[in-house]
């Protein structure tokens, strides 16, 4: 088991951040912007990028989304395709951080 | 120091109820203390080695690394469960007409011991990496360290405590009602768990949302709330969760449900018929 683990753990290479959609920054104990806004309907690539040393767990219940960003690090997480409404997230290490996800219809 | 503390509760609740749950429900197995430390011994283990690895190689331990290690962590935990409850469904009778023998062991059949052991070493291994990253990010970050250290310990000793409470909570209710009742907390335990690994396949893109939100109940029970955040645990409580997590739940409970009537009810009637003569 620990062996499959560790393939699965390597496997997934794919997500670069030079073409996310949308950076997420996260420094001095906030995240920046704290709210913004994201086509719906579609599948956005988020990267969220930790500048502080403190590592950060970037958490939504209402995505229900959950991933350890270390300090002086970067994640990229997959967000959508979303109805519109507003999606709130937080650190889970520091609950006083917290950010909204305003999924729109993209205007053409 | 509070913040801190209230951090690592968070993170040591999932596990500690998870283990209360399984040592009540194994409650006449002879040797499961042992297995269970074991458990919990090997995810103590295997925490630190996710820890690490977030740390150093945070560039392979990229965020779908994480969801993929999630989900295998969340299911292997629902398929141990399933094993359990279908086990003891089919033995949980002649247990509880034993468990008042103490020392007494049961004869048929393979315990479900391995069970017992996965079941821990996920439990502590899942929430254990961020517990241990956490504190390892205070230990080494200088001021204030020491406050925030026995802040973080004073938050899983609590942790602990509740996981404890819960578990003497399990061993007064009556032997009559033992069994079926802990097989029911595990079965929605399982069924919550499965949900959540929905959330971490959907993440990574193998599995479609199906919609997000099929209700919204945040205003109402806020998961962020400590009633929320234990019914979310014990029975899988989501205020917003998205299509493919509700099918996920109710795929699970009745897949459990099924295989513990159909297999318990042909074993506990064997055992009836064994029974019935002397």
């Amino acid at each position: 088991m620990k062996r499959l683990l560790f393939i699965f753990l390597l496997l997934p290479l794919a997500a670069y951040a030079a073409d996310a959609d949308f950076t997420l920054t996260i420094k001095d104990q906030h995240f920046q912007p704290s709210e913004f806004a994201i086509p719906s309907g579609k599948k956005i690539k988020l990267l969220v990028e930790n500048q502080d040393a403190m590592p950060a767990e970037f958490e939504s219940y209402d995505l229900s989304r959950e991933v350890i960003v270390p300090g002086h690090g970067k994640v990229t997480v997959f967000v959508g395709p979303l109805e519109p409404g507003i999606y709130k997230f937080f650190n889970d290490f520091n609950h006083d951080m917290q950010g909204s996800i305003v999924a729109k219809p993209a205007v053409n | 120091m509070l913040a801190t503390a209230i951090i690592m509760f968070r993170e040591v609740l999932e596990a500690s109820l998870i283990i209360a749950i399984v040592l009540g429900a194994s409650r006449g197995i002879a040797g499961r203390g042992r297995w269970v430390a074991g458990g919990i011994g090997l995810g103590l283990l295997g925490a630190s080695i996710v820890a690490i690895l977030a740390n150093v190689a945070s560039s392979v331990f990229s965020g779908d690394g994480q969801a993929i290690l999630n989900a295998v962590i969340l299911l292997s935990a629902v398929s141990m469960l399933t094993w359990h409850n279908v086990w003891m469904s089919a033995h949980g009778r002649q247990l509880s007409s034993e468990v008042m023998a103490v020392g007494s062991d049961v004869q048929s059949g393979q315990r479900p011991m391995t069970a017992l052991l996965v079941i821990t070493m996920v439990a502590v291994m899942r929430e254990g990496s961020e517990a241990v990253l956490f504190l390892w990010a205070i230990a080494t970050s200088g001021e204030q360290s020491i406050n925030m250290i026995l802040g973080g310990l004073g938050g899983v000793i609590v942790g602990i405590l509740v996981g404890l409470l819960l578990y003497l909570g399990l061993l007064r209710i009556p032997a009559r009602h033992f069994f079926s009742i802990t097989s029911w907390l595990i079965l929605l335990l399982a069924s919550g768990l499965a949900a959540q690994a929905a959330g971490f396949l959907n993440q990574v893109g193998f599995l479609p949302a199906l919609g997000n939100g099929v209700w919204n109940t945040s205003n109402i029970l806020s998961q962020d709330s400590l009633i929320g955040q234990l019914l979310h645990i014990l029975v899988g409580y989501i205020a917003r969760p998205s299509g493919i997590e509700v099918v996920f739940y109710v795929g699970t409970f009745l897949t459990i449900l099924l295989l513990m009537r159909t297999y318990g009810s042909k074993r506990g009637s064997r055992v009836k018929v064994r029974e019935s003569p002397g």
